[in-house]
């Protein structure tokens, strides 16, 4: 299940939301944001994205 | 590509290719790998850095210094302003750089003297064996390789993944970071000479907008604020958006840069069987400045010296590896610490608190002052910023501590 969203158009492929992630769950690949399902819908990322490219999917 | 090294490095960045040039000038052979397919770019970095520190780890060349500043200047919410000769500056003023420019000629330098260096090569996993780290898996142009290797070494950065791999919690709490963005504008028509500072919960809370000279008539301008801070409708890029519409309406912006920068304080743990974390996957950047450069030049050297000595042992085990747990924290490791309780003051600190430290400061000629002149200036004016960095101040006296770094 995607539990979370990242609006490529504005992400700038920092890997900030990665480092805060407490599960583990993303992955910056070269330039994109993968998620995978340990994700826990927890919105930390989403919290610190600084763009806000992040949405968290309830 | 071979199957088997003495070391693999993750991550090209300033950590990265100090550990992979230092450990192949000692004649290992060396790997390291970049997933990015340009070294340095994008950069997530004011690309400020102290002269002194630098000229430790590679010769300043033009090609990569955009200025040479000669001090800074730091506004309060109120406007005060507080001048600051470079000496004392802080020490992350000195150069502004290139990084795109300079995270490539230190590529260079290690390739060099022989290590061998792959870009678009993202590390997916370590090769585990007993609880012992033996290699790296890794992609490259969507093709799995395993790489043998007697020690890797993990210069991955904020994003680190290595750490986890191995078993090291290196995972930050939203206080344990610092979200920036910043852009280079051009016709800033800022004084070049100096770095700029804007403190304030309103314009950058729990954090700073700073504004670099980037040569001609360019310049950083960004902002980093506390994680726990960010959200709720405002991220770091909002509040840059408010300070340029208000201060450079006309300003034209080249490019945009953003990221993380780790403001944890030393880490419980840095090395495991076969392993060691440097530079920002090690989270050693400065927690009060956010610099991270130097550290992670110095946390590299000692890194690929620490290689060398392990694997002529014959001894790659953390006990051998403990020699650089023991070196990095003894130097990097302790100024980390003092700026970690600098930093855990200077975020709880109000608009008005900040208003009268500048006043208590204003006028001040710094150019002339010692670190402790400076501590002794702030006290006096101070009593309770006397009491809440009272730990540093110890410190402070008993080392005499080298704050120009
Ligand atoms: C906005 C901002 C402003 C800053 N300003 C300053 C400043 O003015 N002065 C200063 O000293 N510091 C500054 N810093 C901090 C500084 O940029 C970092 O501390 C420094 O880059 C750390 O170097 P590093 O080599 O540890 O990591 P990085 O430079 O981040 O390099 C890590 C490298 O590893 C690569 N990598 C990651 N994962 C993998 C993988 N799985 N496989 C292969 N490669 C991988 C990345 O692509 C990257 O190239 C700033 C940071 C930010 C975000
Ligand atoms: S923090 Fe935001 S901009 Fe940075 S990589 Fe993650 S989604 Fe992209
Ligand atoms: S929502 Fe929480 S668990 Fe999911 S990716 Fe973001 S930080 Fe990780």
């Amino acid at each position: 299940m995607v539990t979370i969203n990242v609006n490529k158009f504005k992400c700038g492929y920092c890997g900030a939301c990665v480092s805060v992630c407490p599960v583990g769950a993303l992955e910056l690949v070269e330039t994109w944001i993968e998620v995978n399902d340990l994700c826990t819908s927890c919105g930390i990322c989403s919290k610190i994205c600084p763009v806000g490219a992040i949405e968290v999917k309830k | 590509m071979k199957n088997e090294y003495d070391v693999v490095v993750i991550g090209a960045g300033p950590a990265g290719s100090i550990t992979a040039k230092t450990a192949a000038e000692k004649g290992l052979s060396v790997l390291l790998i970049e997933k990015r397919q340009e070294i340095g770019d994008p950069v997530r970095c004011a690309e400020g850095v102290s002269k002194v520190w630098l000229r430790k780890h590679i010769e300043p060349d033009h090609r990569w210094i955009c200025s040479d500043v000669k001090g800074s200047r730091i506004y309060t919410p109120d406007g005060t302003m507080i001048e600051m000769a470079e000496e004392i500056a802080g020490g992350e003023v000195g150069y502004v750089l290139e990084r795109k420019i300079f995270d490539r000629a230190l590529a260079y330098e290690a390739s060099k003297v022989g290590a061998e260096v792959m870009v678009k090569t993202r590390a997916t996993g370590l090769i585990i064996e007993n609880g012992f780290i033996k290699g790296v898996k890794v992609s490259h142009l969507g093709e799995s390789y395993d790489i043998k290797a007697r020690i890797v070494v993990g210069a991955d950065g904020v994003e680190s993944k290595v750490g986890r791999w191995a078993g090291i919690d290196t995972s930050l709490k939203p206080v344990d970071i610092e979200t920036c963005a910043q852009y280079l504008m051009s016709g800033t028509g800022i004084d070049q000479d100096y770095c700029y500072f804007y403190l304030g919960n309103e314009v950058a809370p729990a954090g700073y907008i700073w504004i670099f000279p980037k040569g001609n008539d360019m310049a950083n301008v960004g902002i980093g604020i506390l994680g726990n801070k960010s959200g709720n409708g405002k991220h770091a890029i909002d509040y840059l958006n408010d300070f340029v519409k208000d201060k450079y309406p006309d300003a034209k912006i080249l490019e945009v840069d953003i990221g993380g920068v780790p403001v944890s304080g030393s880490i419980d743990r840095t090395i495991a069987d076969g392993l060691m974390l440097v530079g920002d996957s090690a989270r050693q950047s400065d927690p009060i400045t956010g610099g991270g450069i130097i550290n992670a030049m110095e946390a590299g050297k000692i890194a690929g010296e620490v290689a060398y000595n392990a694997i002529s042992k014959g001894d790659v085990s953390t006990k051998a590896l403990n020699e650089y747990e023991e070196k990095w924290r003894e130097t990097i490791g302790r100024e980390i610490n003092n700026s970690l309780i600098v930093k855990d003051t200077f975020t709880k600190f109000t608009d008005r608190e900040l208003n009268s430290l500048g006043h208590s400061l204003e006028g001040v000629n710094f150019s002339s002052m010692s670190l402790l002149d400076l501590l002794y200036a702030l006290f006096k004016a101070n009593k309770k910023l006397l009491w809440d960095l009272r730990v540093l101040f110890k410190t402070v006296v008993k080392y005499e501590l080298d704050f120009e770094k």
